[in-house]
C-alpha cells in the first residue's frame, strides 16, 4: 500500500463525513429543506407562469375592451375567454357611437351564437359560432394564423373559417362543406386556423352578416371589440363608454387585474404555507447541527487541542450546515422541475379560472435564486450552532462526558 | 534554541476550583521543570491533581496563580494569562495530546484521521507524507480501515500518530492505556519509550498503571496537589 502524496483531508471532507455519521438524521433534515425549496420554486414558478399565460391569452384577443349589452353577466370577458353562454344582444348602431370617440383606433362588431349539437362527442356538446366582420376582425387579431386557406371572400359569403380544434373535431379541411346543426344551409370551409391555445381553437367563424341571417339576428351584436390608441388613458375612456345607453364596458386589463387579485389571494395562502415549511426546516437544520455539535463536544475539544482555532471550528460547523442546505436545495429544485406537470395539473383543478398556456414557468434564474435563498437561510441558521462549537474550550469539551 | 534546557517551567502554580462556597486546590503551589527529551510519569492517588497538572503544563487550561513559562514564553504570571487563541497557537506549535478515550472520527479512515490536524494547521517542516510515522506505529496495513475495525491498542496508536503529524516537541498523555488490557498497555508504553529515545520527543505521562510508569525515565508522585 502506498500513501498518495496528494491525499488531503480538508474541512470540506471532514464536514461531509460528519454528516454521513447520522445518515437518517441528515437525510430527514435534507428532505425537510428539499420540500421547502420545492414549495418555494413551484410557488414562484406558478406566479410568473400564470401571469405570462394570462397576458398571452388577453393579448391574443387583440383588443383591450369589449362592449357588451347591459345585463350581460359580469364576467363577460371570462365568458368570451371560455366560449360564452347566456348572451344578450345590442343593436349594431352602437358601433357608430363608439367610432366617434377620438381614442378609438379600430372596432370590430361580433355576434356569438352557441348551438347544442347532439352529434358532438358522446352526449352532444356546445358549438360556438362567431360572426365577424371580414374587414376589421383580421386586423384586430394579427395573432391568428392559418394552417390552410384564408379569410372569407365576401362580407355575406356562405363560408366558414374553423378553429384548429373545431376542424379536427369535425374532420374538415378547406374545400369541404359544413352544415350548422338544425339549419339547412350549406357553408364552405375556406380556412382552418393554427392552434392558438385560446378559445378560438374551438370556434367556428362566419361572416357577421351571414351569421345574422342564418340565426335571424339581423342588426344584432353580442359584443364589440375595441382597440384604443396607444396613449389612451384606459380608465378615462372607460368612464366615457359607460355613458353609452344600454351597453356595458368590460376592460380586459380590468379583468386581468380581477383574476390576478383572486389568484394572489390564493398565493398569499400558499406563501404562508411555504414560509412555515421554511421555518420548520430551518428549525430542523438548527436542531440537527446543534445536536451533532453537542454529541461531538469531545471531538471538537480534540480538534482545538490539535490546533483548530475558534474560527476553524466555526467554519467546519458552518460548512456542514451549508452543505445540508445546498443539497436539500438542489434536491428540492430537481423535485420542483420533475413534478411541475403534476403541480400544474393540481393547480388547474383548484383554480376558478386558469389560462390556457403553461401555468408554471421555472427557469434557471428562479432555481438559482431559490437555492441561493435556501443556502443563505442555512448560513443564518448555522450561526448559532457554529458559535456554540467555536466557543467550546478544549478542556471543558474533552471533560464534558466524564462521570 | 534557548539557553535554558527547560521547555516547560512551572513556579509555585496553583489551580483552584470553586464548587459553590467551597474552594478546591487541585494544584496547590507546585513547581516543576520539564527539559527537552524528558520522559516523565506523574503518578498518585485519584484526585491528587495529575490531570489538572498535565492540562496546565500543556496549556489546555490557565493556572489560578503562579508563573508558567513554555518554550521561553510566559504563559501565565500572577493571575494574568494568555487568551484562548494565543494558547491555541502555542499548543499547535509545541504539543500533541492523547487521552484515555481516542476520539477518532468514526467515518474517517485511519489515514484521514491522522491527516485531520492539517485541515487546520500545518507546522513548517511537517511532512504530508505520513507513511514513515504509520510504519513506526505499526499502522501501515491499517490505514484504509475505519476506527470501528481496529483494536483499542490500534486506535490509541492512531491517536498518537494524529498527535504527532505536526511534529510536536512535547507529547502529553493522560491515562493513555486506561481503556486497554495489559498487553496493549505494554505496546503503547513501548511506542512512547521508542519515540522518546529515537526522536527525542518529550513525553509527559499520567497513569495509574505502575508497569507503564516504570517505562518513563522519571516518575513524579503527586498528593493533594503537590509533589509528594
Ligand atoms: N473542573 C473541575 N471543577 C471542580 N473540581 C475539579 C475539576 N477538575 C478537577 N477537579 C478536582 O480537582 C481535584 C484534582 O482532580 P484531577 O482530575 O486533577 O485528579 P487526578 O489525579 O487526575 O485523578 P484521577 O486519577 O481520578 O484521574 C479533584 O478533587 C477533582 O475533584
Ligand atoms: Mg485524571
Amino acid at each position: 500500500m502506498k500513501v498518495k502524496n496528494s491525499q488531503k483531508v480538508g474541512l470540506f471532507h471532514i464536514a461531509w463525513k460528519n454528516l454521513a455519521r447520522k445518515k437518517a438524521r441528515s437525510l430527514l433534515t435534507l428532505v425537510g429543506i428539499a420540500l421547502a425549496t420545492w414549495v418555494l420554486i413551484s410557488l414562484f414558478g406558478f406566479n410568473s407562469g400564470y401571469k405570462n399565460s394570462l397576458d398571452r391569452d388577453i393579448d391574443n384577443l387583440g383588443f383591450q375592451m369589449l362592449v357588451v349589452a347591459k345585463g350581460c353577466p359580469y364576467e363577460a370577458a371570462t365568458l368570451m375567454l371560455k366560449g360564452g353562454t347566456g348572451l344578450k344582444y345590442m343593436n349594431e348602431d352602437v358601433v357608430k357611437l363608439i367610432v366617434r370617440e377620438p381614442e378609438v383606433e379600430s372596432v370590430t362588431p361580433m355576434l356569438m351564437q352557441v348551438v347544442f349539437d347532439p352529434n358532438k362527442g358522446q352526449s352532444g356538446g356546445l358549438t360556438a359560432f362567431l360572426g365577424v366582420d371580414p374587414a376589421s376582425f383580421p386586423k384586430l387579431k394579427p395573432g391568428l394564423s392559418f394552417k390552410q386557406g384564408g379569410w372569407f371572400t365576401d362580407p355575406a359569403a356562405l363560408e366558414v373559417v374553423m378553429g384548429y380544434e373545431a376542424a379536427e373535431l369535425e374532420q374538415r379541411e378547406v374545400g369541404d362543406l359544413y352544415l350548422i346543426p338544425e339549419k339547412e344551409i350549406e357553408l364552405k370551409v375556406v380556412g382552418v386556423l393554427e392552434r392558438s391555445g385560446t378559445q378560438d381553437d374551438g370556434t367556428i367563424f362566419l361572416p357577421l352578416q351571414t351569421l345574422q341571417k342564418i340565426f335571424g339576428q339581423e342588426g344584432q351584436l353580442t359584443s364589440v371589440g375595441i382597440k384604443v390608441r396607444k396613449e389612451t388613458n384606459l380608465a378615462e375612456f372607460e368612464e366615457k363608454m359607460f355613458k353609452l345607453p344600454d351597453v356595458q364596458v368590460v376592460s380586459l386589463t380590468q379583468v386581468k387585474t380581477t383574476i390576478m387579485t383572486l389568484v394572489s389571494t390564493a398565493r398569499i395562502l400558499v406563501l404562508s404555507i411555504a414560509l412555515i415549511a421554511i421555518l420548520i426546516s430551518i428549525m430542523g437544520v438548527i436542531n440537527t447541527v446543534l445536536m451533532s455539535v453537542m454529541e461531538r463536544q469531545k471531538e471538537i475539544g480534540i480538534l482545538k487541542a490539535m490546533g483548530a482555532l475558534a474560527g476553524d471550528v466555526f467554519k467546519l460547523v458552518w460548512l456542514e450546515t451549508s452543505l445540508l442546505c445546498l443539497l436539500g436545495g438542489l434536491l428540492g429544485a430537481a423535485l420542483a422541475v420533475g413534478t411541475s406537470k403534476l403541480t400544474e395539473y393540481l393547480i388547474r383543478r383548484l383554480l376558478p379560472f386558469a389560462p390556457s398556456g403553461g401555468l408554471i414557468s421555472i427557469n434557471a434564474g428562479l432555481i438559482l435564486t431559490a437555492i441561493g435563498a435556501v443556502v443563505l437561510l442555512g448560513l443564518v441558521s448555522g450561526i448559532y450552532p457554529a458559535l456554540r462549537a467555536a466557543r467550546m474550550r478544549p478542556l471543558e469539551a474533552i471533560r464534558s462526558d466524564e462521570e | 534554541m534557548k539557553a535554558t534546557p527547560a521547555i516547560i517551567e512551572a513556579e509555585n502554580i496553583k489551580k483552584i476550583y470553586k464548587r459553590g462556597a467551597e474552594e478546591i486546590a487541585a494544584i496547590n503551589g507546585l513547581s516543576v521543570a520539564v527539559n527537552r527529551g524528558d520522559f516523565i510519569a506523574f503518578v498518585g492517588p485519584s484526585g491528587s491533581g495529575k490531570t489538572t497538572l498535565l492540562n496546565l503544563l500543556g496549556c489546555l487550561d490557565n493556572p489560578t496563580s503562579g508563573k508558567l513559562t513554555v518554550n521561553g514564553r510566559t504563559v501565565h504570571q500572577d493571575g494574568r494569562g494568555l487568551s484562548e487563541s494565543q494558547l491555541t497557537r502555542i499548543r499547535r506549535e509545541l504539543f500533541g495530546y492523547i487521552f484515555q478515550k481516542f476520539y477518532l472520527i468514526p467515518t474517517l479512515t485511519v489515514l484521514e484521521n491522522i491527516l485531520v490536524p492539517f485541515a487546520f494547521f500545518r507546522k513548517e517542516g511537517a511532512s504530508q507524507d505520513v507513511l514513515p510515522l504509520l510504519k513506526k506505529l505499526g499502522l501501515e496495513n491499517r490505514m484504509n480501515h475505519l476506527p470501528g475495525q481496529l483494536s483499542g491498542g490500534e486506535m490509541q496508536r492512531v491517536a498518537i500518530a494524529r498527535a504527532l503529524v505536526n511534529r510536536p516537541e512535547v507529547l502529553l498523555a493522560d491515562e493513555p492505556t486506561g481503556n486497554l488490557d495489559s498487553e496493549r498497555s505494554r505496546e503503547i508504553g513501548k511506542v512512547l519509550r521508542q519515540l522518546n529515545e529515537e526522536e527525542g520527543l518529550t513525553v509527559l505521562l499520567v497513569t495509574h498503571n505502575l508497569e507503564l510508569a516504570a517505562m518513563a525515565r522519571l516518575t513524579i508522585s503527586l498528593r493533594d496537589g503537590r509533589i509528594a
